[in-house]
């Protein structure tokens, strides 16, 4: 195969620059542009040239173009609405950032690919919702948030589709991620000292390794081309309260009218929006059968096991495994010194 | 979809049944695992092992299953499928604290539990009563206990079941997911039981005088569901669940004031307050009926309404006649 020209848009955040490293390892990528509005905290591979821009600037056509840019993956989306410097300038950079791109892309003469990471936040969670979301299935749009950016953005990526049929287009719709360096919203939820629940509800999550994440870009990237939206999810499923005691931390449950202040809070400190204190209610779970039957990627990390590795590796815990099973030998041990003593009077009794 | 339900410890517990405990490597669970590992180091440890322990034997032995599990659940060491099942919550928990209401209080008799398959997708559809769902309750407990391959029902609830703090993740990890055509659909064809209630609230929330009546039975859903997935149904008769709470007046308005479908007034409730929220010791029998098989009506039968409303109406009446002649053979509503 030709030599492979790739552009990575949000390349300086985790996902991307992980995702730029190993794309620079790949013995038939020649190049990689990797774009994003700030420097990475360290500098790229020899291989990858960093253009600094706004996904709104001019200069990104111009590079597009003229590098000769066959491939794009757009990893461009933030769910994080303070980081972006609030949701207006988030909406702005996702919504209108993915319209030039797109604009800019049109025009790409040797484009054949394009990539969108996108998010099962678009299915929403809500407690009518199927039990597990497959891609097909008709799905309420998100009315804010990430989940409404992601859908609007998945929308322009297949009206461009549309006009330029001659390009494979493969929207990856990934479950939230964990692993030992990521850093998200959910992350760093997990990262508190405590964690903020509504009370009575205990939602499904699944989760995708952060090295997961990374196989299946390159695989969309470099595999060959599949044309088509695939959710992509560890098998199985963990729920909240699950996770809570994997992660050892003391859940912190919030009845259901105080849960619009609490989320004020966590908007703040872990830079939730809003539509992710509605998955932490009743939570989703994606269905990944076409991922593996038509893009022949299956995980090699289960959502259990994903998210065990980020709590090993990242979490301390307030509960750990060996206190628990201490006390319960101990408890144990103890309950069988008084079952010796009773036993014999019981015996005692019994031949009376 | 891949069986995320976890295979079954491979030991024997003390009281000489097979150990529900999810397996671990080595096909025994945690505790047996480590039981069999320490037996000879503990055997030498402990002189007072055995005669010493005497009638409390059995107590240690529970309290030591207890332990285990409540490390399990505080380590999150356990396993839920897709839609929430956790069967480990369910044999530990839920059963034993529903055991004493089939057994003791309304001493469920059931019969024929050999039109339940082994194994595959079956879905079970019953008639509902009783103002809240404890016939699908009794009828999942009558499968895990007294069915030879103790199966799980999965049974689909109304959604207002889903919105409810506590009620919402008990649903799910008791087995039950919402009542939809794609969960139903993906359960079937992951070889599950499916449960399903068509009379809905209608059923549910009828008042006393119409006990036993068989209520219209949805828009034909659940056939629908079968005859996609060819699974056959197995119509279930549930008598004694109608005289649990009879419910006197409806009051709508307080329903609606709530945002329930229906808020009862018995005998009993609201006047004797929560006291009057314990369900009457009514006589239960529980009877599968001979299964419909619908592989061989085909799929495109489906699009057939008239084949959906014949069915509909087949499933309705067995379970109506069998009700009748149950009603008929029980010998008091106590008794």
């Amino acid at each position: 195969m030709m030599a492979r020209r790739i552009l990575v848009t949000g390349a300086a955040r985790s996902t991307g620059r992980r995702l730029v490293a190993a794309l620079a390892e790949e013995p038939e990528v020649a190049a990689v542009v990797a774009v994003d509005h700030r420097e990475p905290p360290a500098p790229f591979p020899a291989k990858v040239a960093f253009l600094d821009t706004d996904l709104r600037s001019p200069a990104l056509v111009k590079a597009v173009e003229s590098a000769g840019i066959d491939t794009c993956v757009h990893l461009g989306v933030s769910a994080e609405p303070r980081a972006a410097g609030g949701r207006t300038t988030m909406k702005e950079r996702n919504v209108m950032g993915t319209m030039q791109l797109l604009a800019a892309a049109y025009h790409a003469p040797d484009l054949r690919r394009l990539v969108l990471k996108s998010t099962t936040a678009v299915y929403g969670a809500a407690p009518g919702d199927p039990a597990v979301w497959t891609e097909a299935m008709p799905h309420d749009t998100p009315r804010h948030g990430f989940g409404k950016d992601a859908i609007q953005v998945e929308d322009y990526v297949r009206s461009f589709n549309r006009r330029r049929s001659d390009v494979t287009v493969t929207v990856l719709r990934l479950a939230n991620q964990v692993g030992p360096t990521v850093d998200n919203p959910l992350t760093r939820y997990f990262e508190l000292p405590m964690c903020p629940t509504v009370f009575g509800f205990d939602p499904r999550l699944q989760f995708l390794h952060e090295q997961d994440t990374v196989r299946v870009l390159l695989r969309a990237a470099l595999g060959p081309a599949v044309h088509g939206t695939f959710n992509v999810a560890g098998d199985g499923v963990v729920l909240l309260s699950q996770a809570i005691r994997i992660a050892g931390k003391p859940p912190l449950p919030i009845p259901e009218p105080l849960v619009g202040s609490v989320a004020e809070l966590l908007r703040r400190t872990v830079d939730f929006s809003p539509e992710q204190v509605g998955f932490l209610q009743y939570g989703r779970v994606a269905d990944t059968t076409a991922a593996r039957e038509q893009l022949g990627f299956s995980p090699t990390w289960s959502s259990p096991h994903a998210f065990e590795d980020f709590a090993a590796s990242r979490l301390r815990k307030l509960v750990t495994q060996e206190q628990v099973t201490t006390v319960e030998r101990e408890a144990l041990a103890a309950l069988r010194r008084a079952a010796g003593w009773f036993g014999g009077g019981t015996q005692a009794g019994g031949a009376r | 979809m891949t069986a995320q339900e976890p295979r079954r410890c491979q030991a024997l517990t003390a009281r000489g049944e097979r150990c529900r405990n999810p397996a671990g490597p080595g096909g025994l669970c945690a505790l047996h695992r480590r039981r069999f590992e320490t037996a000879a180091a503990e055997a030498g440890e402990r002189p007072d092992a055995g005669a010493d322990l005497g009638a409390l034997a059995p107590f240690l032995a529970w309290a030591e299953e207890a332990l285990e599990f409540l490390r399990r659940r505080l380590l999150g060491e356990y396993t839920v499928d897709e839609f929430g099942h956790d069967p480990d919550l369910v044999e530990h928990v839920l059963a034993p604290l529903l055991r004493p209401l089939y057994r003791r209080w309304w001493r469920v008799e059931v019969r024929g539990l050999e039109h339940v398959p082994d194994e595959g997708p079956a879905l079970v559809v019953g008639n509902h009563a009783g103002t809240l769902p404890f016939d699908a309750m009794m009828v999942t407990l009558a499968l895990l206990d007294e069915h030879p391959a103790r199966r799980s029902l999965r049974v689909l609830a109304a959604d207002l079941a889903f919105t409810l703090p506590v009620v919402a993740p008990l649903a799910r990890k008791s087995g039950n997911t919402l009542a939809c055509s794609e969960d139903a659909e993906r359960l079937l064809e992951a070889g599950e039981l499916v449960g399903v209630f068509p009379e809905g609230y209608k059923g549910l929330g009828k008042p006393f005088r119409e006990r036993y009546r068989l209520q219209r039975f949805g828009r034909g859903g659940f056939v629908e569901v079968a005859l996609r997935t060819g699974a056959p149904i197995v119509p279930v008769a549930v008598v004694g669940s109608e005289e649990i709470y009879p419910m006197v007046v409806n009051l709508r308005r307080v329903a609606r004031l709530f945002g329930f479908p229906y808020f009862p007034v018995t005998p009993t409730f609201p006047l004797l307050g929560p006291l009057g929220a314990i369900p009457l010791p009514s006589k239960w029998v529980i009877e599968f009926c001979p299964p419909i098989p619908t592989a061989d009506i085909g799929r495109e039968a489906m699009m057939d309404p008239m084949v959906v409303f014949d069915l509909t109406d087949q499933v309705r009446d067995t379970i109506q006649q069998t009700v009748h002649k149950n009603l008929f053979v029980r010998r008091g509503v106590f008794a």
